[in-house]
């Protein structure tokens, strides 16, 4: 029998890996994968209360997410591939001005 | 039983298994040699024991002792990594497969499969969508234009094609109500007026629509003509497993060949009725009987495969892709539409 | 016993994905070892009883959205980062601060929360459950997401094709 404790210390300890490497990071798509270890650090903690209070709508909601993240992924690399064509960099420091 | 016993159960079942899936795959390259040798109107492999049915054992010695050299201008672990991935990926299928019912042997019964996973079908396209990892990173850490092209052309047609897999297999969820394997082929059992079995491929005016479905996605996922522009030597030079030599080729080879007879076993078992056929004699026989009819609809499948391949020309890439999303989807999602209305308004 | 084991195991791998994917240069490198975590985090879900979410998790997350990230990282031929100011003044002010937040929220959860102890697999969200969920309470989420994602790929699609204005008066070669 685990605490729930652990599973939400677990989800936490994903989450401020996400915002450590939102911030640190200098890459474009290293942010964008950090904010998908931020999402999967919520999922678990989605995952844990619906185990803990009996209620699916916790499981159905990890389901949404999924998808919302999907939706985000596609169009963020997306953008990431547009912005590349015209930066030809994908250093998030060199993109700074509005007009080449 | 007690634990001991289903660790002792499982580990010979794995054996077995593994085994069996191994000797499969190398008798798979052999019926390949030979069936598209008579189609070309030549002998296959005939010099190699009688019918050349040694050649795979000649063939696995030539891959042992082929010079393994690594090439010094790729990213080193990835491109050993890789044909790792493709292979650990298409041989975890077969934990999942079930090859015949349920058998008492020395008074432990036990079921004709490794593990018995509620959702067996969601793993099975879960071990699918891991192996283009394998294909995408063996392309890219080659550092090769060759192998980079081929590896991204391979796991977008991978990728784009499990929709259409997915997609023609939900028909068939629908009719059993469930991902379980071993459910999904005792709804298949019983017949259609005392003659024709209750196999999924007969059932309502679309399921054969999604074996057709099933069976040109299937080619797409295993890279296999008519769509192996990806790994074609007159295309790509060999596309994403250009630098690979002797045993790290073999693994990507085997992994080829094992997706395939995963592929022939998931279309047995979900739309040919499984391992249902005539059974009778004495209690050893009548376990393993259907283990027989089983590696007959597999291996009935796997002659579909090589004859396809030893017939069709090759497709060409925008082709390729344009099929998978404009038709194969499309026609996929309406199978399934079709399907659901028909349930809905019997019950 | 076992169930914390797993639990340990699995969530090792997660933090060490975690982990390596901040600390390694190359984003091939990071991408790899967030399939990793995804893949451990499929097996925290099975823990948690969530059979369904755990394949869904394979399929789409480790399967297919980060199959689309390694396939933008092949294709824009990414390589490893570089150290800039910016960068620098991010490690050295961010890493100590999240660490101090992490920490900080950590104690507060194992301190305060009134949380029990969950048996592994006790709620069983198999798919039939799920399924009639989704299709009967939630029924509306599930259509406006699906809306959602064919949204999505128009954009993803007219974003990432050629400009065709310039194709005309750029010249060839």
């Amino acid at each position: 029998m685990v605490p729930l404790s652990f599973y939400l210390v677990l989800s936490g300890i994903l989450f401020a890996c996400g915002v450590t490497g939102f911030l640190i990071k200098r890459n474009i798509i290293a942010i964008f994968m950090s904010i998908e270890l931020m999402l999967n650090g919520v999922n678990l903690s989605f995952v844990a209360f619906a185990a803990q209070w009996g209620a699916l709508s916790g499981q159905v909601f990890v389901f949404f997410v999924m998808v919302v993240a999907a939706a985000e992924a596609a169009v963020g690399l997306a953008i990431i591939i547009a912005v590349f064509r015209t930066r030809e960099t994908l250093n998030v420091d060199y993109v700074n001005l509005l007009k080449l | 039983m007690s634990i001991t016993q289903f660790i002792l159960v499982s580990v010979v079942k794995i054996v077995l298994a593994t085994g069996g899936l191994l000797t499969a795959v190398a008798y798979t390259v052999w019926l390949e040699r030979k069936l598209v040798g008579h189609i070309q109107n030549r002998w296959g492999p005939t010099r190699v024991g009688p019918f050349g049915l040694l050649q795979p054992l000649a063939d696995g010695l030539k891959f042992i002792f082929k010079e393994d050299l690594t090439p010094p201008h790729v990213h080193k672990p990835l491109y050993i990594a890789a044909p790792m991935i493709a292979l650990v990926c298409a041989l975890t299928s077969i934990a999942l497969i079930p090859v015949g019912g349920w058998v008492r042997v020395a008074g432990l019964s036990t079921p004709l499969e490794i593990t018995e996973v509620n959702i067996g079908l969601l793993v099975i396209l879960g071990l699918a969508s891991l192996g283009v990892y394998g294909v995408a990173l063996a392309g890219w850490s080659s550092n090769n234009k060759y192998s980079l092209l081929g590896g991204l052309r391979a796991s977008a047609q991978m990728v784009s094609y499990e929709i259409a897999l997915g997609l023609s297999l939900v028909g068939v969820l629908i009719l059993a109500g469930s991902f379980n394997l071993r459910e999904i082929v005792d709804a298949q059992s019983g017949t259609f007026w005392g003659f024709i079995p209750r196999w999924n491929i007969f059932r309502w005016p679309s399921q054969i629509v999604g074996f057709l479905v099933y069976l040109t996605a299937a080619y797409a996922e295993t890279n296999r003509l008519p769509f192996d522009l990806p790994e074609a030597e007159t295309e790509l030079v060999a596309g994403y497993h250009t630098e690979y030599s002797s045993m790290k080729f073999a693994m990507f080879f085997m992994a080829e060949y094992a997706n395939m007879i995963t592929v022939a076993c998931l279309a047995s078992l979900l739309f040919l009725g499984g391992w249902h056929g005539p059974v009778a004699g004495p209690a050893i026989v009548q376990a393993v009987l259907p283990v027989f009819w089983f590696g007959l609809r597999v291996f009935a499948f796997l002659f579909l495969y090589i004859w396809i391949r030893g017939t069709l020309p090759r497709f060409r890439y925008d082709q390729l892709m344009a099929f998978g999303w404009k038709f194969l989807l499309p026609v996929a999602t309406a199978n399934l539409i079709i399907t659901a209305l028909i349930v809905a308004l019997r019950s | 016993m076992l169930h914390l084991l797993l639990f340990l195991v699995f969530g090792f791998a997660c933090v060490a994905g975690a982990v390596n994917l901040l600390v390694q240069r190359h984003p091939i490198n990071s991408a790899l070892s967030l399939v990793l975590v995804m893949g451990s985090l499929a097996g925290e879900y099975l823990l948690l009883g969530a059979e369904f979410l755990a394949a869904i998790q394979v399929i789409v997350y480790a399967g297919a959205i980060m199959v689309l990230f390694v396939f933008v990282i092949m294709l824009l031929n990414a390589g490893e980062e570089e150290r800039t100011a910016g960068s620098r003044v991010a490690l050295v002010l961010g890493l100590p601060g999240m660490f101090i937040g992490s920490v900080l929220v950590a104690w507060l959860l194992l301190d305060r929360s009134p949380t029990r102890a969950v048996a592994a697999g006790a709620l069983k969200g198999d798919p039939q459950t799920i399924g009639w969920l989704l299709f009967h309470n939630y029924l509306l989420p599930f259509e406006v997401t699906s809306i959602l994602v064919l949204i999505a790929i128009m954009g993803a699609v007219v974003l990432a094709s050629q400009p065709r204005m310039d194709a005309s008066t750029k010249k060839e070669g």
